[in-house]
């Protein structure tokens, strides 16, 4: 379980994260939504450490990651899973060598041991004839499930995924996020989702974070969001037309 | 401010570099990798510019020794301190600061911009020692090129001077062995040494550090060269104050 309580984040004089405080659970696929430029991202990388905040915290499992030293961050770390916006693939290396990179970083296997779980996470990932490909011979989707591949390798407990979905056409997007899905129920995972993809909100939603303008404008999950008269959240996840519509329809099978 | 700010950054990625080291077995090939890319890769350009620029070297003095009472073995002589002295470590330390230093700053710099050093970070390793460190040590073997570069400058010098007339190739020969001082060796091989320092962690300064997208690939990678070019040529100045005066 991932708590962030109050978290303060500024660039300069422009404050991006006023006061944050939510929870992420275990074995539940959270995602934080809002516009661009609401801190999304910002948010992901605090949580990820990859940027310091002025105030506020965050605890893995009820440890206060800023209160950590350096050796214990790292331990953390090693037990993250990461899949970035542009996936960050290790542009010199195959995509079976991008798989087994954590395990050659942080485990002590032999190398057919690596090679056993390199096969058996790219064939969860439905790539199992691309080991030899460079990272520049695979498509978007290919290379998404390549960086999901790589990011579930070492059995993490905490996944996080950056806009998993931007760039990708609507039927490989909804494959991006039912293995997303599947594997944080296999591995009973705490996952954490930045996105502005709806049709990921309704699809995988247990938890959603809404933030506008650093601010946590809203929570609930996917049964919650059709129901809210929060205007900011309506105004943000009905803003098409169709989706207004989907909105009309289940309140009227739910009335 | 941006210059001491950088100044001071570069020292603590100097220091970061040698923190939290990569397993060496991964460690091992990412040496490799960079001999092969840094050194191995930089043999055939060295080679060329040496050859040509040690006879070029000697056409010039041969032919601005117009005096006749001055023996025509100074031209081996004048030929061989110009390359050990100053073309093969300094000059070609500039040209390597073009070649080998664009290579690692955009190397670096796109790994930057496509995230790959986020994830790195993200997974709990030291980036500047998984990317930097490798790079240092391969340039370690650079004393090597520049002992080529010497004896390719000092080659094409006499092929010059035979081929071009200017003298015998038993004046070139006595010319080249004349007054010769191991410590200048020894001098040269200091430079190198702090020069494949420099021309290994300041492109990867500014590759690590860069902020932006492509074209700022393409910026700090000029800015890359002109600063291990200045720094190359200030620390050569201090270098020869410092060992021949």
């Amino acid at each position: 379980m991932i708590e962030v309580k109050d978290l303060h984040k500024s660039f300069g004089n422009t404050h991006i994260l006023k006061g944050i405080t939510t929870s992420f659970e275990k074995g539940k696929t959270s995602l934080v939504i809002g516009q661009s430029g609401s801190g999304k991202t910002v948010f992901l990388k605090c949580l990820l450490g990859l940027f310091d905040y002025e105030e506020g915290a965050i605890s893995y499992d009820g440890k206060i990651f800023g209160n950590l030293n350096s050796d214990e961050k790292r331990n953390i770390r090693s037990k993250i899973g990461m899949v970035f916006q542009g996936s960050a693939l290790f542009d010199s290396m195959t995509i079976a060598e991008n798989v087994m990179f954590p395990l050659r970083m942080f485990t002590k296997q032999s190398k057919s041991e690596m090679e056993d779980r390199v096969n058996f996470v790219l064939k969860r990932v439905n790539l199992e004839n691309a080991h030899h490909k460079m990272p520049s011979e695979a498509s978007g989707g290919m290379q998404k499930r390549v960086a999901i591949a790589r990011a579930i390798v070492n059995k993490p407990k905490y996944l996080f995924c950056d806009e998993p979905n931007s760039g990708l056409d609507p039927k490989t997007a909804i494959v991006i996020d039912n293995l997303i899905q599947e594997i944080t129920d296999e591995y009973n995972i705490t996952t954490v989702i930045n996105s502005h993809d709806m049709n990921s909100v309704m699809e995988i939603g247990e938890k959603i974070v809404f933030l506008k303008n650093g601010h946590k404008a809203w929570e609930g999950s996917k049964d919650t969001i059709f129901k809210t008269d929060n205007d900011a959240v309506t105004n943000f996840v009905y803003s098409s037309e169709l989706f207004k519509k989907v909105r009309k329809m289940y309140l009227e099978e739910n009335q | 401010m941006t210059y001491l700010h950088n100044i001071g950054a570069y020292f603590i990625m100097v220091k970061d570099m040698f923190r939290k080291p990569t397993k060496w077995s991964v460690m091992k090939g990412l040496i490799l990798k960079d001999i092969d890319d840094l050194i191995i890769g930089s043999f055939g350009i060295v080679a060329f510019i040496s050859f040509f620029v040690g006879g070029v070297v000697t056409i010039q003095t041969a032919l601005n020794i117009s005096n006749p009472l001055i023996p025509k073995y100074l031209v081996g002589f004048a030929t061989r301190q110009s390359v050990i002295l100053e073309f093969a470590p300094t000059f070609i330390s500039i040209i390597m600061a073009g070649k080998v230093g664009s290579f690692i700053t955009s190397s670096i710099g796109t790994m930057r911009v496509t995230e790959q050093i986020d994830a790195l970070e993200v997974m709990g390793i030291n980036a500047i020692n998984y990317l930097v460190f490798p790079k240092f040590v391969a340039l370690m073997l650079y004393p090597f090129v520049i002992s080529i570069a010497m004896f390719l400058g000092i080659l094409g010098g006499m092929a010059a001077c035979i081929y071009g007339g200017f003298s015998t190739l038993d004046d070139y020969i006595t010319g080249i062995q004349l007054d010769f001082m191991p410590f200048h060796i020894t001098y040269a091989f200091i430079k190198t040494i702090v020069f494949a320092f420099l021309l290994a962690t300041i492109p990867s300064f500014y590759g690590f550090f860069m902020k932006g997208g492509a074209l700022e690939v393409g910026k700090a990678s000029t800015t890359a060269f002109v600063w291990t070019s200045v720094a190359i040529i200030l620390l050569n100045y201090i270098i020869t104050q410092l060992l021949l005066s």
